[in-house]
């Protein structure tokens, strides 16, 4: 087993980090914000020139071919800076969507275009009525003749606002929601008549929506691979965003406990730094054994997110979310309590970093939803 | 011992609720329980009513205008105003300055505050904590040197909540810096807001809220006569004040509150078709927290009847550290309950003049900003790293 960066992720860790040290700050995400901007275009168009965007695409359709473990490395340099580049929306969920259900002809036309950065894709597969579980479809596309007519609702679909092409999950057979049988994946462009996207930001400042879908015309190109077979591709690619999302939060807490550790260095009371108080110390010690563990199932949940056995990936990627929503959850708490009130004020970064962790948190299932899944696979 | 409530207890319990249903107006009702923002003016209407009634002071003396409730009263009372939607009493006059100014302030402070307090027209706001003092509140800076019948004030106050539409300060300041310890050389002053040379800035905290404040003291001119008690014995009174803090701190009324909203999220919810409540391993969250809410209402009960507990004064640590804690958990299991209705940050739309679209249920908007907000809990009034060392000392000596 081996646990450290080839030379090759080494170096997609370092320049990912200098592009957005250098352009990604408190102030650039504060400017955007109050700009009504998605992410920045220039960053996007560095992503593009180093190559990033084509990470986990392989070199036929102009990508580097790169693993999930690949797209890790970078997913932590995202949640590290807190960047808002739509990366995990359309480069690893609409990336892998089309890799995993297109047809040839579909990998042609799309892929070539998110490795250049050119087209932007965002995946809808939770619905309001289904909680967390992407299998729960009520979205239904109904077929006639050569095209198929698409009603339903979407939630918290991460990157839609500046998506150039959505993927929808919809219902093509069955009755009820949690039907295994009879889901279907679709191409929607969003200015077709009849989508309608209510847009917001994410509690970390990134750009989503719901969306409703009313009566929405595709055709038959628009069927993304074959028809009634995509639940096991729907939950494969909504494993990948998983795992993406865990990395982005390692590199949140990672900075975190950063940020933590430095302030019980300068920060005094009693006369002393309060890093020298031995209850501090031992949250702070307690912080970081749950960081370490973290990491090891993150890079496990990794190393398992582009395998087709679904049983041994699903273990790992639940495990890794469990794991996250408990533990990471304390780490915020934690540092958010031995700031003391600085680190409930929203000038400082601490505060950012939480609500980063916090929607990876929830993203593609919350605890209860991924243990109850881990226990289905015992 | 008897656990259940008397006659004249639901007798009481059914006055509260009348005067709840009669006096309490809909519209602050309804913002309260939509979790939206209260603003300066919606605090003080609600305390001028109560106050007209004569109920916002249940704790004191009656011949300064309290009420005489018993402990098991003031519970009652708390439990009804919450579950009414009753803005929160802000316990800066009622229950800090107040009871101070009760047992150390003379005859002329008494006169001129009491009545303004107890009638809910005056709105205070306590200037005790520091930049780099927080927990060590007697590390305190803020200097107020005699000069003739003045005190001249200088110094920044931060966290101060609700400065910026409060009348007057009760502020601790630095009389004596030679003093040998630092707990000694400090005095418990009254500062009118509008003395000239003050300024309050505030602060944002991360759910996007303005509640806090910093203050800047400059040349701020204080009569003498608004000293409370002796010069240099301001850390007696703070002390006492401080216990005074913790006791409402545990917030039992409002955990009780927000927990029958928790119930309701639950049910309203679906997971799987079903109410999430009927979720095996949400229910089993929702009991052991409704477990702990229990444990912490009796023990506030216990404390309130003046029952021992072999802690002394260190009680209402005890109800601090548990109080915060459930507070918290109440709030992060509301947040988990909306499930994917809390990624979207619609923090605006909790500003009740917002008239824009939504997502999702409007329950869900207030849940991850409230979950955000009270980390604070932990923090403020002494963390819980400070009142375990309060407990630790009463048993340890």
């Amino acid at each position: 087993m081996n646990f450290n960066y080839s030379e090759e992720q080494s170096l997609i860790s370092d320049s990912l980090s200098k592009l957005l040290s250098d352009n990604c700050g408190q102030e650039a995400r504060k400017s955007l914000l109050s700009d009504d901007k998605d992410h920045d275009p220039a960053i996007w168009a560095a992503l593009s020139d180093m190559g990033l965007l084509g990470l986990p695409i392989p070199e036929a359709y102009d990508g580097i071919g790169g693993s999930a473990v690949d797209t890790m490395v970078a997913a932590v340099e995202f949640g590290r800076h807190l960047a808002f580049e739509p990366f995990l929306a359309s480069v690893v969920l609409g990336g892998s969507a089309i890799q995993l259900a297109g047809t040839a002809e579909q990998k042609q036309a799309l892929l070539p275009g998110i490795a250049d950065g050119s087209k932007k894709l965002a995946v809808a597969l939770l619905e309001p009525e289904g909680r967390f579980d992407v299998g729960h479809v009520a979205t239904r596309a109904i077929k006639e003749g050569t095209s198929y007519r698409l009603s339903g609702q979407k939630s918290a679909v991460i990157g839609a606002p500046s998506a150039d092409l959505l993927i929808v999950s919809a219902r093509t057979k069955g009755g009820t929601p949690t039907e295994s049988d009879g889901l279907s994946l679709f191409l929607v462009r969003p200015d077709t008549d009849g989508v309608t996207l209510k847009t917001y930001r994410l509690a970390d400042g990134r750009a989503g929506a719901d969306i409703v879908l009313e009566n929405v015309e595709v055709t038959s190109s628009d069927l993304l691979g074959s028809e009634n077979q995509a639940l096991d591709t729907i939950e494969h690619i909504a494993d990948l965003g998983t795992s993406a999302f865990c990395a982005e939060a390692l590199g949140a807490l990672e900075k975190i406990i950063g940020l933590t550790t430095e302030y019980l260095k300068v920060r005094t009371q009693f006369g002393r730094p309060i890093g020298e108080f031995q209850a501090l110390q031992h949250q702070l010690a307690e912080m970081m054994i749950d960081f370490e563990h973290a990491r090891s199932l993150i890079y496990e949940a990794a190393m398992t997110a582009d395998s087709t056995d679904a049983h041994v990936r699903k273990k790992a990627i639940s495990a890794a979310k469990v794991f996250l929503g408990e533990r990471g959850r304390a780490i915020c708490q934690n540092a958010i309590q031995m700031h003391g009130g600085i680190g409930m004020t929203e000038d400082y970064e601490l505060g950012d970093y939480v609500k980063r962790t916090l929607v990876t948190e929830l993203a593609f299932g919350d605890v209860d939803h991924h243990l109850a899944r881990y226990a289905g696979q015992l | 011992m008897d656990i259940n409530y008397t006659p004249e207890d639901e007798i009481f319990r059914a006055d509260v609720q009348e005067f709840l249903a009669a006096e309490l107006p809909k519209d602050l009702s309804d913002k309260v329980k939509a979790g939206q923002k209260l603003d300066g003016e919606d605090f003080m209407r609600w305390q001028r009513i109560l106050g007209k009634k004569g109920w916002l002071a249940p704790r004191w003396p009656q011949e300064h205008g309290g009420c005489g409730w018993t402990a098991m009263q003031v519970n009652i009372y708390d439990e009804e105003a919450y579950v009414a939607g009753a803005p929160r009493v802000l316990p800066f006059g009622v229950n800090m300055v107040g009871p101070v100014i009760i047992e150390f302030g003379n005859e002329a402070q008494k006169v001129q505050h009491l009545p303004g307090i107890v009638r809910g027209e005056v709105a205070w706001c306590q200037g005790f904590s520091e930049p780099g003092s927080g927990s060590d509140l007697a590390s305190l800076k803020t200097s107020a040197v005699r000069d003739g019948d003045h005190y001249v004030v200088n110094g920044q106050k931060i966290w101060t909540s609700y400065a910026h539409f409060s009348d007057w300060m009760f502020c601790l300041v630095r009389t004596d810096p030679k003093a040998p310890k630092k707990q000694q050389g400090i005095s418990f002053l009254l500062v009118d807001m509008k003395t000239p040379g003050i300024t309050v800035r505030p602060i944002i905290t991360f759910d996007g809220m303005h509640s806090v404040n910093e203050v800047f003291l400059e040349n701020v001119r204080v009569p003498a006569e608004n000293l409370v008690g002796e010069e240099n014995k301001g850390w007696d009174y703070a002390k006492f004040l401080l216990g005074n803090e913790r006791t409402g701190i545990a917030g039992v009324g409002g955990c009780k509150a927000e927990f029958q909203k928790l119930l309701e999220i639950a049910r309203t919810e679906k997971k799987n078709g079903k109410p999430l409540i009927e979720d095996p391993l949400f229910a089993a969250k929702i009991a052991r927290l409704e477990i702990d809410l229990r444990a912490l209402e009796l023990t506030n009960m216990r404390m309130l009847s003046g029952s021992g507990s072999g802690l002394n004064g260190a009680f209402p640590s005890v109800l601090k550290v548990k109080g915060t804690e459930v507070q918290q958990r109440i709030a992060e299991l509301q947040m988990d309950a909306v499930g994917t209705h809390a990624l979207p940050w619609q923090q605006a739309a909790m500003d009740p003049a917002w008239n824009g679209d939504t997502v999702g249920p409007d329950y869900a908007i207030p849940r991850m900003p409230a979950y955000i907000d009270r980390r604070k809990a932990t923090i403020y009034g002494g963390t819980t790293e400070i009142q375990k060392t309060i407990i630790s000392k009463a048993l340890l000596g």
